[in-house]
């Protein structure tokens, strides 16, 4: 059993926290992991996006194969759809639907989430969400919620679990924020 | 102990636990988490492990030398055009020979994801005569390390690792070994005064040493040969590895080179029992170079000379799936509805202002050219502000423009930024200054290392004092605030400066707001 996911946005938005989450779930799961991630220059307000990779086999390559991704986690609509190629036949998207637009020709919105919707995808507006539980910086762990019980590997509960930890040096009260954000994206991605 | 670790990481938690005394690096992606990674090391801080930033790559070099010169395990990190900066210590390096054991990691950005070329720094190793290890995993990152530093003063001669992004900007689980002692003092006691008559001997030394070090790679634990009844032979390069075994599983007749100089027995045999070889190696085709020679003209060797696999660009499990006749391809057709997101300078960072009013002040001058410069201030050549027709190499910027201007540009201008100066500007000033080159400087000062992430610069606090140290004249050092309100004073400077016929210096200085952010952050929490 193994699961490639492709965790994608823009630079800023928090999808290495996503990462280090999901990492920290599977090594206390004992899987096998690699995760790739790109720093450097492209680090501002550019497209950035991490390779992970879960299985219950060693892995070798770090990088996930074209058709090879059982998922893509994206904080952005347009970043989702930029990793096709990677997306595997069965594949899912889970993403934000709202864009961020910094760029002058971000394509017609509407067109964007039309062709969104026809792909095997679920989206929803992760910030408004994170805002209306009282954490409106937690739109990435409502994302995570919501990919949660596709991720499948890893049980939801281990999910859990892993926020309390990688937060808990930030105290209670972001652990919960958190977890409570996490908890709303659950419920919204069922 | 597992621990999940960065290549990155693994290369700096190897080498503390391999007994380093020093790493001596100036950031570089992708090699800049070593040397972070060892900053923050509770066993590196209380062994006082040297680890504050340097000047530049041969800075860098040189104090390693001078460690390892004194009997101690140092270490140097570089991206890999930072060995083009170091280039002159490090070959020299191996004609003195090493004491203590010396590693030059070198971190190559094959694809240039944040890097102006994609030089193969095996080549430096070959060049300068020395062993180069090429870890295909982060464990053996990790315990590479340990080996290298052996190796070196086993050999008496610096040891070159070559990391690619791909592994240093890659986590898995790494096996965790006990710290070793730290070597004690014991400087060399021969000479390492390359004055000729001395240095012709020690290049002989040097050459005699290339047997040993032929019989460490074929020994070495990290060349390793995998038998199948395929009739074609690989060649499987550092993490070139991964992606065969991704592809084959263990169905491959391969040679897995980890070590060079490369293991020539082991490759002639594949090469016997095999119809063809098929090189693949992330960076240049260097190891497809030297196995044509080695096997002769005859011998079909294939890789990216040959187009097997591309000539440019990173090896990804698809181009490598594709030279092995295994391609899957994608399911989905590429989206519709997508546009590029380049990489752009924060919203508030003061890099913008001072395009702003570049821009606003060149508008009057048609034949204007401002060369720039390597950090976060190049974004200033893409769209809004398109204000730079060149970036070259650290510190160009500043020579650059005193050559146009020699050749009678007006106005030449120069973009740089406060780390940048110090790494490689600071001469091609003097040499300005010398010549009275009618040149504008811009010193974009944001106190910081920016694109790295924000790491100490090393000139901090003290640029005025530098210029005016390199004789540039008091009253055309201008320090300006870089933000919108200022904007007309800024304008008024910058069009005096450019109007003085002269060396002129103008230091635009506001914090990175990154780091502002950051130590804002840090405040906060030390407060509560």
């Amino acid at each position: 059993m193994k699961k490639d996911i492709i965790l994608c946005g823009v630079g800023g938005q928090g999808i290495l926290s996503i990462a280090t989450i999901i990492g920290e779930a599977a090594t206390k799961a004992g899987l096998y992991l690699k995760q790739a991630e790109v720093h450097g220059m492209s680090q501002r307000g550019g497209d950035v996006q991490s390779n992970l990779r879960l299985s219950i086999e060693p892995i070798w390559s770090d990088l996930i194969a074209e058709a090879g991704a059982e998922l893509i986690i994206s904080m952005e609509p347009m970043e989702a759809m930029r990793y096709l190629a990677y997306l595997s036949k069965d594949g899912k998207i889970v993403t934000s639907s709202k864009p961020f637009v910094n760029i002058p020709n971000y394509p017609d919105e509407e067109a964007l989430q039309k062709e969104l919707d026809t792909l095997p995808s679920i989206k929803l507006d992760i910030e408004t969400v994170a805002k209306d539980c009282g954490n409106p910086r937690g739109a990435n762990m409502v994302l995570l919620g919501m990919a949660a019980p596709a991720i499948g590997i890893l049980s939801v509960e281990s999910l859990r679990e892993a926020i309390s930890t990688v937060f808990a040096r930030k105290g209670e009260q972001v652990v919960e924020a958190n977890l409570k954000a996490f908890d709303a994206g659950v419920k919204a991605g069922m | 102990m597992k621990k999940l670790l960065l290549g990155d990481e693994a290369v700096a938690l190897g080498a503390i636990n391999a007994g380093l005394s020093g790493v001596y690096a100036y950031p570089g992606t992708p090699s800049t988490e070593i040397t972070e990674y060892i900053q923050n090391h509770p066993l590196a801080k209380e062994r006082g492990v040297h680890s504050r930033w340097c000047t530049n790559e041969k800075t860098a070099m040189e104090a390693a030398l001078g460690m390892s010169y004194a009997g101690k395990r140092a270490l140097v990190c570089m991206k890999h055009v930072g060995m083009n900066v170091c280039a002159d210590a490090f070959v020299n390096s191996a004609i003195t020979g090493v004491k203590g054991g010396l590693i030059v990691l070198a971190a190559d950005d094959p694809s240039m994801h944040s890097s102006q070329n994609e030089q193969d720094s095996r080549f430096y190793a070959k060049f300068a005569l020395v062993p180069c290890l090429e870890p295909s995993n982060q464990q053996e990152a990790y315990d590479m390390m340990a080996y290298g530093f052996e190796l070196s003063e086993k050999l008496g001669e610096p040891i070159v690792l070559r990391v690619v992004t791909r592994l240093a900007h890659s986590r898995a689980a790494v096996e965790v070994t006990e710290p070793k002692e730290e070597k004690l003092l014991s400087p060399a006691t021969d000479q390492w005064v390359l004055l000729p008559g001395i240095a012709r001997k020690k290049y002989v030394a040097l050459l005699e040493k290339q047997d040993a070090m032929k019989l460490a790679s074929a020994e070495s634990p990290y060349n390793k040969v995998e038998t199948s009844t395929k009739k074609t032979g690989i060649l499987a390069c550092g993490i070139a590895y991964n992606y065969v075994k991704e592809a084959f599983g263990n169905d491959a007749n391969l040679v897995k080179i980890s070590q060079y100089p490369l293991p020539e027995e082991k490759i002639k045999t594949l090469a016997a029992k095999c119809d063809d070889l098929l090189v693949i190696e992330d960076g240049q085709p260097v190891v497809e170079e030297l196995v044509t020679g080695l096997l002769g003209a005859g011998y079909p060797v294939r890789g990216r000379l040959t187009g097997d696999l591309p000539r440019t660009g990173e090896l990804t499990p698809d181009n490598v799936a594709k030279a092995l006749g295994k391609e899957a391809g994608a399911v989905f057709v590429p989206a519709k509805n997508m546009a590029a997101r380049p990489p752009q300078l924060c919203q508030g960072c003061g890099h913008r202002d001072v395009y702003a009013a570049l821009n606003a002040v060149l508008a009057d001058y048609p034949e204007h050219r401002v060369f720039g410069d390597i950090g976060c201030y190049t974004l200033g050549a893409l769209p809004p502000f398109q204000s730079l027709s060149s970036c070259v190499d650290m510190g160009a910027s500043i020579t650059m423009a005193k050559g146009a201007a020699d050749a009678g540009l007006f106005p030449s201008v120069a973009v740089i930024g406060d780390s940048t100066f110090t790494h490689s500007g600071m001469t091609g000033l003097l040499d300005a200054v010398n010549d009275k080159s009618n040149i504008t400087v811009i010193i974009s000062d944001n106190l910081t290392t920016g694109m790295t992430g924000g790491q100490d610069s090393a000139g901090t606090n003290k640029y005025e004092a530098i210029c005016l140290g390199l004789g540039v004249e008091p009253e055309h050092v201008r320090v300006v605030v870089p933000l919108p309100k200022n904007m007309p004073e800024i304008t008024r400077v910058i069009r005096e400066e450019i109007e003085y016929k002269g060396v002129s210096v103008i230091i635009p200085r506001r914090e990175c707001i990154q780091t502002f952010a950051r130590h804002a952050k840090e405040r906060k929490a030390e407060k509560k």
